[in-house]
C-alpha cells in the first residue's frame, strides 16, 4: 500500500511540459475596461457599427451583474480592472497572406509545441485557424473548403465579410445577458472562429483551431460561432496549451453551436493550459460558456472535452434540444492534479418531442486536486417521449483530493425515461496488483488503468485527438513518461 | 434571505406566550431567545436559497401568527384515534394534540427497566440536565431548526440505559385538531450504549385548515445501538409541514430512518446523520406518494467523518395530479472517512402531465478508499408490465395499481416491526385508486 501510494505521489508530483513564453512584440490597448477600451477595440478590428453597439450593450449589461459564487471553486477575488483586454503581434497588423509573412518566432513557438503548421497542412489534413493570443495568424485549407460554400476564417474576419450571417446567429444561443463571464466576452471579445456549413454539405475535413494565451495579463477572450446549416456535417477540434505563468490569466471564452434540421455538429476539445505549479501558483481561470442549439428536427449536437489543465475549469457545454428527434451528448474526461480544480459538466434541455441525450463524464483527481461533476437534465412538459441516460465516474489518486457530483434532474413529462448513475472510487489496488505482478512498472499500470477508466470517451474523439488526448492524460499523471 | 418587517412583529419575543415549557428555567430561556434571534435576522428561505431551490415557503411568512397556539382538542379526533390505534395494539403510546401531551389518550406502562419515556415539557420545566446539549446552536441544521428551539412547546424524550432492548415500538402520534395552529414538537432521544429501539412519529391532520407544524426530531445513538425510526406524515390536504430529523451515530451503532409521506399540502423533511465514529451504519428509506396540487420535499444528509462507514439510501416516489416530488440527497465523506462504502438511489414514477419531479442525489468525497456509488430514475409505468397483467384479464385500472403499490411497496417491505409494515400497506393501499380490489389480487 505504502509503495503504491508512494509510487502515485512521485507520478503525479510532476511539472507542466508546455511551460515556456516566447517574447514578441504586442500591440496591446491600456490596462482595464471601459466604454473607451471596447471602442477601441472594436475600431482596432474596423467593426461594423453594430458589432460596435452590441459590445456596449453588453458592457452597459454586464455593468449591471456580480460574479457568480454558487461554483465549487476556490479563488482570489479578480481584479477586472487589472487586465489588458486586447493585444495582437505587432508585425501583423494587416494579416498575412501565406506562412512567409508570419514572424518567424511564432512559428518556433508552435513547433515546440508539435504543431508544425506546414507539415500539419500536408499530412494530416487538418486545417488550422490558430489563434496567437488575439489576433489569427495563419489559416489553411481555406480554399478547398471555399469550393464546398464552406466559410471558416477568424471571426474579425467574418464580421467584415459576412456581417449577415454574423448578425442573423450572434448571440442567439448564448445571449450578451446569459451570464457574467458571457456578457464580458461579448463585451471585449477579441477573436475566435467563425464557421458556416451550407445545406447539404458534409465538410470533408476536420476543422481544427489551436488557442493560445501569450502576451503577460492578456485575459483572452475568444468567440466562436459554428452554424451548421440544414442537413449539413461538420467535426470541430479545438486544442490549446499556454506557457508557464506566474500571475493567474483569465480567460473567459463563449462558443455558440447551431444545428438547423438534420444537421449534425461534432465539437471536441483538447485543453492543456497552464494548470499553475505544484503549490498552486499561477494557472489560468478557465470560465467558459458553450452552448449548442438543436434547431430543427432530427439535429444532433455532440461535445467532447478532455480537460487536463487550468488552475480553475468552469464549464458547462449544453444542448438545448428543441427540435423533435434531436440528440444531444456529452462525453467529457477531466482531470485535476496538484491543486487544479475543476466543475464541470453538462445542461441537457429537453424541448421537443422524441429528443434523447446521452451524458458521459470522467473525473480523475490526483494531488490536492477538486474535481466537480455539475450537470442539470431537464425535460418540459411538452417534450414528449424524452429519453435521457447519464453516467458519471470519479477515480481518486491519493488522499487529499476530492471528487464530487452535483445532478440536477427535474423532470416536468411522465413520458420522459431519465436515468442517472454516478460512481466513485479510488484506483483498484487489486487491479494494479494484477498489472504489477504480471511485470507491468506500476506507472505504466497507473497509466493503463485510468486509459481504461476514460476509454469510452475517448473513443468519441476524432483520431487525431484521441492520440494527444491519451498522451497528455499520461503526461498529466506520469512526470512526463507518455 | 430578507427579513420581512411584519414577520418580525408578529414574532415579537415579548408576546410569546408564558406557557412555553421551561420558561423559569434560566438556560431555557436563553436558548430560546438566543434561537429566536437568530431566525429573526435571517428570516425564511427564499428560492434562491439552492437548499430552498425547489420549495417556496415564503407563504408562511403571511400567517397571522407563527406563536403556538393551545387549542383544546376537537372531541372529533378522538374517534379518528381510536380508529387508529385500535390496530396498534402492542405499541407505548403517547399523544400530542396540537403540540401538547395528552396523558389521558397516552398508556405509556409497562416500559421495562432501563427505559424512561416522559414529556419534554416535563423534562424542561423540571430543568433536567439531558435536553441542555440539544438546545446548542450547533445542533440546528436548518433556519427553522432555530424557529424550533425558540418555541418548541412539547414532545418524547425517551431515554434507554446502556444493553436496554425495547421489544414494543415507541408510537408518538402528534394530532393537529384546531383550525390554523402552528405546532413545534421536539424530541430527544438518547441510546445508551449497546440500547435497541424502535420509535414511530405519526403526524395526523384532522380537519382540512391552514396549519403548520415544525418538527424536530434529535437521536444521540450510544456505541453498539441499533435505532430504527419509523416517520408517517398525514396532515390535512392545507397543512404545510417543516421537520427535521437528526441522528448522531456513535461506534458500531446503526440508524435506519423510514420517511413515509402520504398527506399535506407542502411539506418538507430534513433528515441528517452524522457518522461521527467508526464502523456506523446508517439506512435510509423513504417513500412519497402525491397527488392532487400536493408539493413534498426530501433532503437527506449523511456525513460520513470516521472509517468504515456503511450507508444505504432508498427513496422512492409517485407523482400524481398536479403534485411536485423533490429529492435531494447529499453524501460527504470528510478527509480521513476511509473505507466508506455508500449507495444512494432515487427512482420516481410520474404518472401525469401536471405533475413534477426534480431530484438530485450529490456525492462530496474527500477520501480516497471509498467506494460511493449513486443512481437515479424518472419514469413511467412499463408498457409491457401493464400488458401482461391486462392480459390475464385485470382491468387497466387495476393493473397500473397493482404496479404501483409494487413499486411503493419495496420501501414498505423494508419496515422491520411487523404490526407497523402491515398498517403502513395497509395506508399505502388506501390511497391507491381501486386499492380495495387489488387487495384480493395480493
Amino acid at each position: 500500500m505504502s509503495t503504491t501510494a508512494r509510487q502515485l505521489d512521485e507520478l503525479i508530483g510532476r511539472e507542466y511540459r508546455d511551460g515556456f513564453y516566447t517574447t514578441l512584440e504586442t500591440d496591446t490597448v491600456p490596462r482595464g475596461l471601459s466604454e473607451e477600451i471596447i471602442r477601441m477595440i472594436s475600431a482596432r478590428k474596423s467593426e461594423p457599427e453594430f458589432m460596435l453597439e452590441w459590445r456596449l450593450k453588453a458592457y452597459r449589461h454586464w455593468l449591471t451583474m456580480t460574479e457568480p459564487q454558487w461554483a465549487n471553486v476556490h479563488h482570489p477575488v479578480i481584479d477586472y480592472q487589472d487586465i489588458f483586454y486586447y493585444s495582437a503581434p505587432k508585425s501583423e497588423k494587416y494579416g498575412p497572406r501565406s506562412l512567409a509573412e508570419v514572424d518567424p518566432e511564432l512559428l518556433r513557438t508552435y513547433e515546440r509545441l508539435g504543431i508544425p503548421l506546414k507539415e500539419q497542412e500536408m499530412l494530416a489534413g487538418v486545417a488550422v485557424d490558430a489563434v496567437f493570443d488575439s489576433v489569427s495568424v495563419a489559416t489553411t485549407f481555406k480554399e478547398k473548403l471555399g469550393e464546398l460554400g464552406i466559410i471558416f476564417c477568424p471571426f474579425s474576419e467574418a464580421v467584415q465579410k459576412h456581417p449577415d450571417l454574423v448578425r442573423q446567429y450572434l448571440g442567439t444561443v448564448v445571449p450578451y445577458t446569459d451570464n457574467f463571464f458571457a456578457s464580458l466576452n461579448s463585451a471585449v471579445f477579441s477573436d475566435g472562429s467563425f464557421c458556416y456549413i451550407p445545406p447539404g454539405v458534409r465538410c470533408p475535413i476536420e476543422l481544427s483551431t489551436y488557442f493560445r494565451i501569450n502576451a503577460r495579463n492578456t485575459g483572452q477572450f475568444e468567440r466562436t460561432l459554428i452554424i451548421a446549416d440544414k442537413d449539413a456535417y461538420v467535426s470541430y477540434l479545438e486544442g490549446c496549451t499556454a506557457p508557464m505563468r506566474d500571475e493567474n490569466q483569465l480567460h473567459a471564452a463563449v462558443v455558440e453551436l447551431v444545428a438547423l434540421e438534420g444537421a449534425r455538429i461534432k465539437y471536441a476539445t483538447v485543453q492543456n493550459w497552464y494548470p499553475g505549479d505544484k503549490d498552486g501558483r499561477g494557472g489560468i481561470y478557465n470560465f467558459v460558456t458553450k452552448r449548442g442549439d438543436c434547431r430543427g428536427d432530427n439535429a444532433h449536437i455532440s461535445w467532447t472535452q478532455v480537460e487536463t489543465g487550468s488552475a480553475i475549469t468552469w464549464k458547462y457545454p449544453s444542448v438545448i434540444l428543441r427540435g423533435d428527434n434531436a440528440v444531444g451528448e456529452f462525453y467529457s474526461v477531466a482531470l485535476t492534479n496538484h491543486y487544479q480544480q475543476a466543475d464541470t459538466g453538462t445542461k441537457m434541455i429537453h424541448i421537443g418531442r422524441n429528443t434523447r441525450s446521452t451524458v458521459l463524464s470522467k473525473g480523475i483527481s490526483a494531488g490536492h486536486g477538486q474535481n466537480s461533476y455539475r450537470g442539470l437534465i431537464k425535460v418540459l412538459s411538452n417534450a414528449e417521449n424524452a429519453r435521457n441516460y447519464t453516467q458519471c465516474d470519479s477515480l481518486l489518486l491519493g488522499n487529499q483530493c476530492g471528487a464530487h457530483t452535483f445532478p440536477y434532474i427535474e423532470v416536468k413529462n411522465p413520458g420522459a425515461r431519465v436515468e442517472h448513475e454516478a460512481s466513485t472510487s479510488r484506483i483498484g489496488e487489486d487491479q494494479l496488483f494484477y498489472c504489477t505482478q504480471r511485470g507491468i512498472a506500476p506507472e505504466d499500470a497507473v497509466s493503463m488503468i485510468v486509459s481504461g477508466f476514460c476509454k469510452a470517451v475517448f473513443q468519441e474523439l476524432p483520431m487525431e485527438f484521441a492520440v494527444e488526448a491519451r498522451k497528455l492524460l499520461g503526461v498529466s499523471l506520469e512526470g512526463g513518461t507518455g | 434571505m430578507n427579513v420581512q418587517p411584519d414577520l418580525l412583529q408578529h414574532l415579537e419575543l415579548e408576546r410569546m406566550p408564558e406557557a412555553l415549557a421551561g420558561h423559569d428555567v434560566p438556560w431555557v430561556r436563553l436558548a430560546r431567545e438566543s434561537a429566536f434571534g437568530r431566525f429573526a435576522a435571517r428570516g425564511f428561505p427564499t428560492r434562491r436559497d439552492e437548499e430552498w431551490k425547489y420549495t417556496d415557503v415564503t407563504a408562511l411568512g403571511r400567517r397571522a401568527s407563527l406563536a403556538p397556539d393551545h387549542i383544546p382538542p376537537d372531541p372529533s379526533s378522538e374517534a379518528a384515534l381510536h380508529a387508529w390505534t385500535l390496530t396498534n395494539e402492542g405499541m407505548h403510546l403517547m399523544v400530542f394534540v396540537n403540540g401538547h401531551y395528552d396523558a389521558d389518550l397516552s398508556t405509556i406502562d409497562g416500559l421495562p427497566d432501563g427505559v424512561r419515556l416522559t414529556s419534554l415539557a416535563q423534562a424542561l420545566d423540571e430543568a433536567q440536565d439531558l435536553p441542555r446539549p440539544f438546545f446548542d446552536v450547533r445542533n440546528e441544521h436548518t433556519i427553522f431548526a432555530s424557529l424550533n428551539t425558540a418555541f418548541a412547546t412539547d414532545g418524547a424524550m425517551l431515554q434507554l440505559a446502556p444493553g436496554t432492548v425495547l421489544d414494543a415500538p415507541v408510537y408518538l402520534l402528534f394530532i393537529a385538531s384546531g383550525h390554523g395552529v402552528a405546532v413545534y414538537p421536539r424530541n430527544i432521544v438518547v441510546a445508551g450504549e449497546g440500547a435497541r429501539a424502535t420509535m414511530v412519529e405519526h403526524y395526523l391532520g384532522m380537519v382540512d385548515a391552514h396549519n403548520f407544524t415544525n418538527a424536530i426530531t434529535q437521536i444521540s445513538l450510544g456505541a453498539g445501538a441499533v435505532i430504527e425510526h419509523c416517520k408517517l406524515l398525514q396532515e390535512g390536504s392545507a397543512a404545510s409541514h417543516i421537520a427535521g430529523i437528526h441522528a448522531d451515530l456513535m461506534a458500531g451503532s446503526s440508524f435506519v430512518s423510514h420517511s413515509f409521506a402520504l398527506g399535506a399540502r407542502m411539506g418538507r423533511n430534513d433528515i441528517t446523520a452524522r457518522l461521527l465514529e467508526r464502523d456506523c451504519r446508517c439506512t435510509l428509506n423513504g417513500l412519497y406518494l402525491l397527488d392532487g396540487r400536493q408539493h413534498m420535499d426530501h433532503h437527506t444528509r449523511i456525513d460520513h467523518l470516521a472509517p468504515d462507514g456503511v450507508s444505504r439510501e432508498q427513496y422512492r416516489g409517485v407523482m400524481d395530479g398536479e403534485s411536485h416530488g423533490v429529492f435531494n440527497g447529499k453524501l460527504v465523506v470528510h478527509p480521513g472517512a476511509d473505507g466508506t462504502d455508500a449507495h444512494q438511489s432515487s427512482r420516481n414514477l410520474l404518472l401525469s402531465r401536471q405533475a413534477e419531479v426534480d431530484t438530485k442525489p450529490q456525492l462530496e468525497i474527500f477520501a480516497d478508499n471509498v467506494k460511493c456509488t449513486h443512481g437515479a430514475t424518472v419514469g413511467q409505468l412499463d408498457e409491457n408490465h401493464l400488458f401482461y397483467l391486462r392480459s390475464r384479464g385485470i382491468d387497466a385500472e387495476s393493473a397500473r395499481s397493482l404496479l404501483i403499490y409494487g413499486f411503493a411497496n419495496d420501501i414498505v417491505a423494508r419496515v422491520s416491526a411487523p404490526n407497523l409494515r402491515g398498517r403502513i400497506e395497509q395506508l399505502v393501499l388506501e390511497r391507491l385508486p381501486h386499492g380495495e380490489s387489488i387487495k384480493e389480487l395480493l
